[in-house]
C-alpha cells in the first residue's frame, strides 16, 4: 500500500534541548502506528509536528502528498483532514458538548447547522455519549469529556487521526472506554497515530509499534514481535518497565 | 489615584476555574465578612442614612446642595461610561498587541502601556487638555473623556492580556488543530472564555474610573466635584458641600463594588454564560 504520512529527517530543539534528531517515518494508509518511549523521547513533539503544532528545524512530513512542513502550506486545510486528541482533552469549556462537535464543523467547513447537528449526534452515539448533547465539559468524567474529544476530531471527516497519550490523565476504570473507541475507529480502516503505553491497545489495534528514546527512532516491529522479541538492548530495558 | 492594578494580578486556578486575583485595593467585598455589620455595609447605609439625615435636620445648605449637584452627576457618569467603552476598545487591541508574534505590533503596544501607566493622569489630563489644546482644539469634555480613555486602555490592555493568558494553551491547539485560523479560535473560543475571568477585574477598573473622573473637573467639566465645588465657592459652605460629595462618591463606588462581587460570585457558581 502506498505512504499515506511520510516523515524524513524531522529534527526539532526546544532550545538546548534536541527533541528530534532525524527522525524518518512512514505510515500507510488505514495503519494504526503506536508510538512508545520514555518521557522526553520526543514522541509527542513527533506527533504534533504532523499537523505542524510544532514546526521543525529541518526535515520534512507530507500528508498523502502533500507538504506540511512547507512555508507556503496550506496549514488549516491540512488540519481539516487531521483530527487530534489530546492527553488534557481539552474541550472548550464555554460551550456545551453538542456545540464543542459542531463549532469546527460549521464555521470551518461551513456546513449548515443542521447538518453540524445530525453529524454531532451521531458521532456522539458512537462514543456512546447520545445522552450527554446539552451537558457542559466540566459535568462530564475524565473518560466522558475524551470521547467527546474523539467526537469532536471525527466530526471534521478526517484521514488521519493523532493521539497524544489520550488516556494518560484518565483513571483507570476510565481508560477502557476511551480505548474501545479507538480500537472500534482502528478496525473501521482510520489511519492513526497513537502516543500511548496501552500495551493492551497496541496488541488489539496497532499494525505496528515505534520505540522512540532521544529523539531518534530505536526500532520498530509489529506487536507481536515488539513484545516478545525486541531486537535492542535499550528497547528490552523500557519494556521491562513498563510491562 | 489608587488603581487596581492588573499587572499585580495574579492568575491562578481555583476549582477548576481559572481567576485573576488583582491584589492591591481590594474594593470588592468579600461574602462571610462580619454579616450585617460588615464594613460594607456600615459604610454604605452610614452614607446612605447621612445623605437623608443631614438634609431633614438641616435642610439648609444639605437639601439645597442635593438639589445643586445632580447635573454635576450626569456628567460624571457621562465621562466615566463613555471612557470605560473607549478603554475596553483600546484594551482590547493593545492587549492583543501584547501577545502579537508580530514584533511590530508587540512593541507599539507594550511602549503604549508603560508610558500611559507611567505618568499620571492628571498630567496626561493636562497635556491633553492644556498642552496639546491648541493642536487639539478640544472643549473640556471630549478632552477629558479622550485623556481617561487612553489612560485606562493601557490599564485594560493589562488585564486583557493576563486574561487571554490565563487560558491554557491547549485551547488554541485544540481549535487550530481543528483547522481554525488563529483569528477565529481568538475569537470563537479564547476570547469568550477571557470575558468570563476578566469581568471582575474590569468592574475594579470601572470603579476607579467613576473616582478618577473627579479629576476632569479640572478641565472645566461640570462633574460632581466640580458642581459641589461651585456650590461652596458661592455659598462658603465648604465643610458641608464636601461632605455631601464625599458621601454621594462613596455610595456610588461602594454600590459598583457589591454589583461587581455580585457578578463574580455568579460567574464562579455558573460558569457558562449564554
Amino acid at each position: 500500500m502506498a505512504t499515506f504520512i511520510e516523515i524524513k529527517g524531522a529534527v526539532k530543539s526546544f532550545g538546548t534541548v534536541q527533541a528530534l534528531r532525524g527522525v524518518d517515518l512512514s505510515v500507510r494508509k488505514g495503519e494504526v502506528v503506536l508510538i512508545i518511549g520514555p518521557s522526553g523521547s520526543g514522541k509527542s513533539t513527533l506527533l504534533r509536528s504532523v499537523n505542524r503544532l510544532e514546526r521543525l528545524d529541518s526535515g520534512s512530513i507530507s500528508i498523502d502528498g502533500e507538504s506540511v512542513t512547507e512555508d507556503k502550506a496550506d496549514i488549516r486545510h491540512i488540519r481539516e483532514e487531521v483530527g487530534m486528541v489530546f492527553q488534557s482533552f481539552n474541550l472548550f469549556p464555554h460551550l456545551s458538548v453538542q456545540e464543542n462537535i459542531t463549532l469546527a464543523p460549521t464555521f470551518v467547513l461551513r456546513k449548515s447547522k443542521d447538518e453540524a447537528i445530525e453529524i454531532a449526534r451521531r458521532l456522539l452515539r458512537k462514543v456512546g455519549l447520545s445522552d450527554k448533547e446539552t451537558a457542559w465539559p466540566e459535568q462530564l468524567s475524565g473518560g466522558q469529556q475524551q470521547r467527546v474529544a474523539i467526537a469532536r476530531a471525527l466530526a471534521m471527516n478526517p484521514k488521519v487521526m493523532l493521539f497524544d497519550e489520550p488516556t494518560s490523565a484518565l483513571d483507570p476504570e476510565m481508560i477502557k472506554e476511551v480505548l474501545d473507541v479507538m480500537t472500534d475507529l482502528a478496525r473501521e480502516g482510520m489511519t492513526m497515530l497513537v502516543v500511548s503505553h496501552e500495551m493492551g491497545f497496541a496488541r488489539a489495534a496497532a499494525h505496528r509499534i515505534i520505540f522512540m528514546d532521544a529523539g531518534q527512532i530505536v526500532e520498530e516491529a509489529p506487536p507481536e514481535l515488539f513484545f516478545t522479541s525486541p531486537r535492542e538492548e535499550r528497547t528490552r530495558r523500557f519494556l521491562e518497565h513498563i510491562l | 489615584m489608587a488603581k487596581a492594578s492588573s499587572e499585580s494580578g495574579r492568575v491562578g486556578k481555583a476549582e477548576h476555574r481559572t481567576t485573576i486575583n488583582v491584589t492591591d485595593g481590594t474594593l470588592i467585598p468579600l461574602k462571610d465578612e462580619g454579616g450585617g455589620l460588615s464594613a460594607w455595609n456600615i459604610s454604605f447605609f452610614g452614607a446612605i442614612g447621612l445623605l437623608v439625615l443631614l438634609p431633614i435636620l438641616s435642610p439648609d445648605p444639605y437639601l439645597r446642595i442635593l438639589a445643586f449637584v445632580p447635573d454635576g452627576l450626569v456628567a460624571t457618569f457621562t465621562v466615566t461610561i463613555v471612557s470605560i467603552v473607549f478603554a475596553l476598545i483600546i484594551g482590547l487591541f493593545a492587549g492583543l498587541g501584547r501577545i502579537s508574534h508580530n514584533t511590530l505590533i508587540n512593541r507599539i503596544s507594550t511602549v503604549y502601556v508603560e508610558i500611559i501607566r507611567g505618568i499620571p493622569l492628571l498630567v496626561q489630563l493636562f497635556y491633553i487638555y492644556y498642552a496639546l489644546g491648541p493642536l487639539l482644539k478640544m472643549q473640556g469634555p471630549p478632552a477629558a473623556i479622550l485623556a481617561m480613555s487612553i489612560c485606562y486602555g493601557a490599564y485594560m490592555a493589562e488585564i486583557f492580556r493576563a486574561g487571554i493568558q490565563a487560558i491554557p494553551k491547549g485551547q488554541m491547539e485544540a481549535a487550530l488543530a481543528l483547522g481554525m485560523s488563529r483569528s477565529m479560535a481568538m475569537r470563537r473560543i479564547i476570547i469568550p472564555q477571557t470575558v468570563r475571568i476578566i469581568l471582575p477585574p474590569i468592574g475594579n477598573e470601572f470603579i476607579a474610573l467613576l473616582k478618577d473622573s473627579s479629576l476632569v473637573s479640572i478641565l472645566a467639566v461640570s462633574d460632581l466635584l466640580r458642581r459641589g465645588r461651585e456650590y461652596a465657592s458661592t455659598s462658603f459652605r465648604y465643610f458641608e458641600s464636601y461632605t455631601v460629595i464625599a458621601l454621594i462618591y462613596l455610595v456610588m463606588t461602594l454600590f459598583f463594588s457589591r454589583l461587581v462581587a455580585y457578578m463574580e460570585e455568579r460567574l464562579r457558581h455558573r460558569g457558562n454564560v449564554h
